[in-house]
C-alpha cells in the first residue's frame, strides 16, 4: 500500500473535475445572476425596507426614520388612495370583462375559412403589437377635442352635433382610456382563444352538428366550456396587467381630470417621484402586489379547478 | 455519495451570492454619496475638461435649437468640455430629476421656480452661492432671482424669465367692434368674449391652460392676484379660501358655464392654447412669452400678424400676473462642477440672452433699455417691462408639488362643477395644512 506524497495529489480527480465545473458554472452564471439580483432582487428588497421608512430624498445620504408600520397604515386610511383603489376595481372589470368578448369574437372569426384570413389576423395583432405608450398618444390625439380626428369623424356623419371634449370629464375621460385599453389587448386575447380553438376536437363539433345542433348551440355547448382553460389564462393576465395599469393613464390623462383617472399605480409614482415621499410610495406600491397576488391566486385556483383530473 | 456535475458546491454557490450582495451594496452605497466641491474658482475658462450631462425644458422659453446653438457656441470658447443635452416636457422634468438623482447622470438640470425649496432641501441641487458674482442680485430682475434662490442661498443660475401674458386677436376683436382697450380688466374680457360668440366669430372665444397639471395654478394664481387675492398668506399658511381666490375661481367657472371658455381647456396645456389660438379657433388666452412668436409665426398659425400680447387683465387690484422663471443647476452628484458652472454662466449671460430675445426675454435689467433688444422684440419688450414687474410668486415650499396637486384637483372640480369654489377651496385648505404640517 503506497500512501501520497501531497494533497493535492491525494484528492480523487473525480472531485477536482466537479470543483472545476462548479466554478466555471458560477462564472457562466454570474452575469444572469447580477442581472436578477439587480433587476429583480434588489429592488424589491430595497421597496420593502422603504415602505418602512420615512425617506425624503432619492439621495442615500440624506437621513431616513424608522416609522415600522405607520406607511402602510396611512394608505389603509387615505381617501385618495381609496377613491383610486375603486376607480382601479372598476377599470379592470370592465377592461377585461370587454377584452375578453371581443377577444372570444374575434378568435372565433379568426378560425373560421375565410378568403383573407391572413389579413384579418394581421389587422388584430397590430394594435398588440404597438407600445403602450404609443397607443396612449395615439389615442389622447384623436381624441383632442379641438383637433381630434374623432370629433371630425363623428361629426361628419351626423353621430354628434358638435365637437366634444371626450377627455374633459372624470367618467368620459375614464371610459375613453378603458376603449384605448380595450382596443389595444383584445388582441391578445383573441389570439389564445384562436390558439384555444385549435385543440377543440373536430368530431364533437361534427357530432353535434349531425345530432341538429345549430351554429349558436354548438358555440354555447361545445366550444365555450372547452374554452374555459383558456379563458381562464386570460383572465388571469388581463386581470393583473389592469389593475397595475400606469403608462396608457400616465400618457393620456396623468390621472385628470379633477383625479377622475388615477389608478393605483399611478398614485404610487406620484406620491413616490413627484412628491419625493418614497417610503410612503413603495408601502402603496408593496400593497398593489399583495392585491395582484391574491388575484392570482384565486385565478390559478379556478385555472386548476377548471382543468379536468386529468390535468392535474 | 455521489455529486451530480451540474451542482455548485454549497461554499462556493455562498460565496458567490455573497458576492452578488457586496456588489449591489456598493453600487447602492456609491450612487450619489459623493457631494460636489461648490468652492469658486476652480478652472479657468478655456482650460475645462471633462463632459457635462445637462436636462433641459423642450416646451416654453429657449428652443432646443438655440440651446444647441448655445452650446456650440460655449464648445468653442471651451474646447475641452463636451456639453451632452437631453431635452424633456415640462411635465416630466420634475421626476427625472428626482429619479436620475440617485445614478448621478446630470451635472446641470433645468428647475422651475417652485422647486428650489423641494430640491434643495432634499440634497439635489448644490448650493452655489460662493460662486455668484455680486453685482448679479442688483443686476438680474427680482422674479428671475427667485427661481434660484432658498432660504438666501443660490441653488441655480438665473437662466429663463417669464411670465403669463395675456393674447388676444385683433382681427377678431375688430370685427366684433370690440376696442383693445376693453380687454384690460376681467369684466371687460368676459363681455368682449359674449359680444364675439353672440357674432358667431368663434364658437369659444377663450382658451386656457387648465389641465391637473401646474399650468391650471398658473392661470389661477395670476388670477387671484389680479383680483386681489393670496393663495398663501404671510404666515405661510393657506389664504385661498376667500377673497380674490375665490373670486378668481368663480369667473373662471362662469366663463366655462357661459360657453365662453372652451370645454377642452380642462384638459389642455399651453401648447393647446398656442394651436387653438393659431388656428383661430380663439380670440383670447393667457400664456407665456413663447406664444407671441408661435403665434405670430406663419409657418404654424393660420392668425399670424393678429395675435397682440398684453398685461394679464385687471380684476380689481392691478394688472398681475404669476413668475414662472426658471434657472439652471448644478446637481450635488455632479463630478465636473466647474465645467457646469461655466456653462451655466455662459448661457446665462446678458451677451447669449441677447442674441436670441426671440425666444425668451433677459434676466437682465439692462436689456430692457438696449436699442437692440427693443429692435429685436418691439411689442413685446415694453409688454413685458411692465409685467415683470407686476407678477407674483407661487408659495416656495419643500412640500409644494403635494400642495399643488390637490390643488389642482380642487380647482379641477370647481370648473367642472362638481363642487361650489367655496366649498372646492375650503376642502383643499383642510387637505393642504396637513402637507405644510409633515
Amino acid at each position: 500500500m503506497t500512501v501520497g506524497s501531497s494533497a493535492v495529489s491525494t484528492t480523487p480527480p473525480g472531485r477536482r473535475h466537479r470543483r472545476r465545473n462548479g466554478r466555471a458554472a458560477l462564472l457562466f452564471l454570474a452575469p444572469a445572476g447580477l442581472v436578477v439580483f439587480g433587476l429583480v432582487a434588489w429592488p424589491i428588497i430595497r421597496t420593502g425596507w422603504l415602505s418602512f421608512h420615512r425617506v425624503i430624498s432619492p439621495l442615500p445620504t440624506v437621513p431616513t426614520e424608522s416609522v415600522g408600520l405607520r406607511n402602510f397604515s396611512t394608505a389603509l386610511t387615505d381617501p385618495a388612495l381609496i377613491s383610486a383603489a375603486g376607480r382601479t376595481l372598476y377599470f379592470t372589470l370592465v377592461s377585461t370583462a370587454a377584452e375578453l368578448t371581443f377577444g372570444i369574437a374575434l378568435g372565433v372569426l379568426m378560425a373560421q375559412r375565410l378568403r383573407f384570413r391572413w389579413l384579418l389576423r394581421a389587422a388584430v395583432l397590430l394594435p398588440w403589437a404597438l407600445p403602450t405608450v404609443v397607443n396612449a398618444a395615439m389615442w389622447r390625439y384623436m381624441l383632442n377635442a379641438d383637433y381630434g380626428p374623432v370629433n371630425a369623424l363623428l361629426t361628419q356623419v351626423g353621430l354628434i352635433d358638435g365637437y366634444r371634449s371626450w377627455l374633459g370629464t372624470p367618467l368620459s375621460a375614464l371610459h375613453m382610456i378603458i376603449i384605448a385599453d380595450v382596443w389595444k389587448n383584445t388582441s391578445i386575447a383573441a389570439f389564445f382563444v384562436l390558439a384555444g380553438l385549435t385543440v377543440i376536437p373536430r368530431d364533437l363539433i361534427e357530432a353535434a352538428e349531425v345530432d341538429g345542433a345549430g351554429t349558436i348551440r354548438r358555440f354555447f355547448a361545445i366550444t365555450l366550456p372547452l374554452l374555459r382553460p383558456v379563458i381562464a389564462v386570460v383572465l388571469v393576465l388581463r386581470t393583473i396587467e389592469a389593475f397595475k395599469v400606469f403608462d396608457i393613464v400616465f400618457v393620456m390623462t396623468r390621472g385628470g381630470p379633477a383625479d377622475g383617472t388615477q389608478t393605483v399605480a399611478l398614485y404610487a409614482y406620484i406620491t413616490a417621484f413627484s412628491n419625493q415621499s418614497f417610503g410612503y410610495g413603495s408601502a402603496v406600491a408593496l400593497l398593489i402586489v399583495l392585491v395582484v397576488l391574491v388575484l392570482a391566486m384565486i385565478y390559478i385556483r379556478l385555472l386548476t379547478s377548471s382543468s379536468g383530473p386529468e390535468d392535474r | 455519495m455521489s455529486t451530480s456535475t451540474s451542482q455548485l458546491p454549497r461554499r462556493t454557490f455562498l460565496a458567490g451570492v455573497a458576492g452578488l450582495g457586496a456588489v449591489g451594496a456598493l453600487a447602492a452605497c456609491s450612487s450619489g454619496s459623493e457631494a460636489p466641491s461648490s468652492s469658486g474658482g476652480g478652472s479657468t475658462p478655456g482650460q475645462l475638461q471633462g463632459t457635462i450631462n445637462g436636462l433641459f425644458m423642450k416646451q416654453a422659453g429657449y428652443s432646443e435649437q438655440h440651446i444647441r446653438q448655445m452650446a456650440a457656441a460655449f464648445k468653442k470658447a471651451n474646447p475641452g468640455v463636451t456639453v451632452n443635452m437631453e431635452f424633456v416636457a415640462y411635465e416630466a422634468l420634475h421626476d427625472k430629476i428626482v429619479a436620475a438623482a440617485a445614478a448621478g447622470t446630470y451635472d446641470l438640470v433645468f428647475i422651475d421656480v417652485i422647486w428650489p425649496a423641494e430640491l434643495a432641501s432634499k440634497g439635489l441641487i448644490a448650493d452655489i452661492s460662493d460662486r455668484i458674482p455680486a453685482n448679479w442680485s442688483t443686476d438680474i430682475l427680482p422674479g428671475a432671482l427667485n427661481s434660484a434662490v432658498y432660504q438666501k442661498k443660490f441653488y441655480g443660475i438665473p437662466w429663463l424669465l417669464d411670465t403669463k401674458y395675456f393674447y388676444f386677436n385683433k382681427a377678431m376683436l375688430s370685427k366684433a367692434g370690440i376696442e383693445p382697450s376693453s380687454v384690460t380688466t376681467w369684466d371687460g374680457v368676459a363681455a368682449a368674449a359674449k359680444t364675439l360668440k353672440s357674432k358667431g366669430i368663434v364658437k369659444y372665444p377663450l382658451m386656457w391652460s387648465w389641465s391637473q397639471a401646474e399650468a391650471v395654478i398658473c392661470d389661477w394664481a395670476a388670477l387671484t392676484a389680479s383680483f386681489g387675492g393670496k393663495l398663501f398668506d404671510d404666515s405661510g399658511q393657506p389664504a385661498f379660501t376667500s377673497g380674490g381666490a375665490v373670486q378668481a375661481l368663480e369667473f373662471m367657472r362662469r366663463t366655462l358655464v357661459d360657453g365662453l371658455t372652451n370645454p377642452s381647456s380642462t384638459q389642455s396645456l399651453e401648447d393647446d392654447v398656442v394651436k387653438v389660438v393659431s388656428a383661430g379657433d380663439a380670440a383670447m388666452g393667457l400664456n407665456w412669452t413663447y406664444m407671441f412668436a408661435a403665434a405670430n409665426d406663419p409657418k404654424q398659425s393660420k392668425v399670424a400678424g393678429d395675435v397682440v400680447i398684453t398685461e394679464v387683465p385687471n380684476g380689481g387690484a392691478g394688472r398681475m400676473s404669476v413668475n414662472g422663471s426658471s434657472a439652471l443647476s448644478i446637481t450635488a452628484t455632479t463630478k465636473n462642477p466647474d465645467a457646469a458652472w461655466a456653462f451655466a454662466k455662459f448661457v446665462s449671460s446678458q451677451k447669449i440672452q441677447e442674441k436670441y430675445v426671440s425666444d425668451s426675454l433677459p434676466i437682465w435689467k439692462a436689456s430692457y433699455d438696449s436699442p437692440s433688444v427693443i429692435k429685436s422684440a418691439p411689442e413685446v419688450v415694453p409688454v413685458a417691462k411692465e409685467q415683470l414687474a407686476n407678477m407674483v410668486n407661487r408659495p416656495q415650499v419643500v412640500n409644494y408639488n403635494a400642495i399643488s396637486q390637490k390643488l389642482q384637483v380642487a380647482v379641477q372640480k370647481a370648473l367642472l362643477g362638481e363642487v361650489d369654489p367655496k366649498q372646492a377651496m375650503t376642502t383643499a385648505a383642510g387637505d393642504v395644512e396637513q402637507i405644510l404640517k409633515q
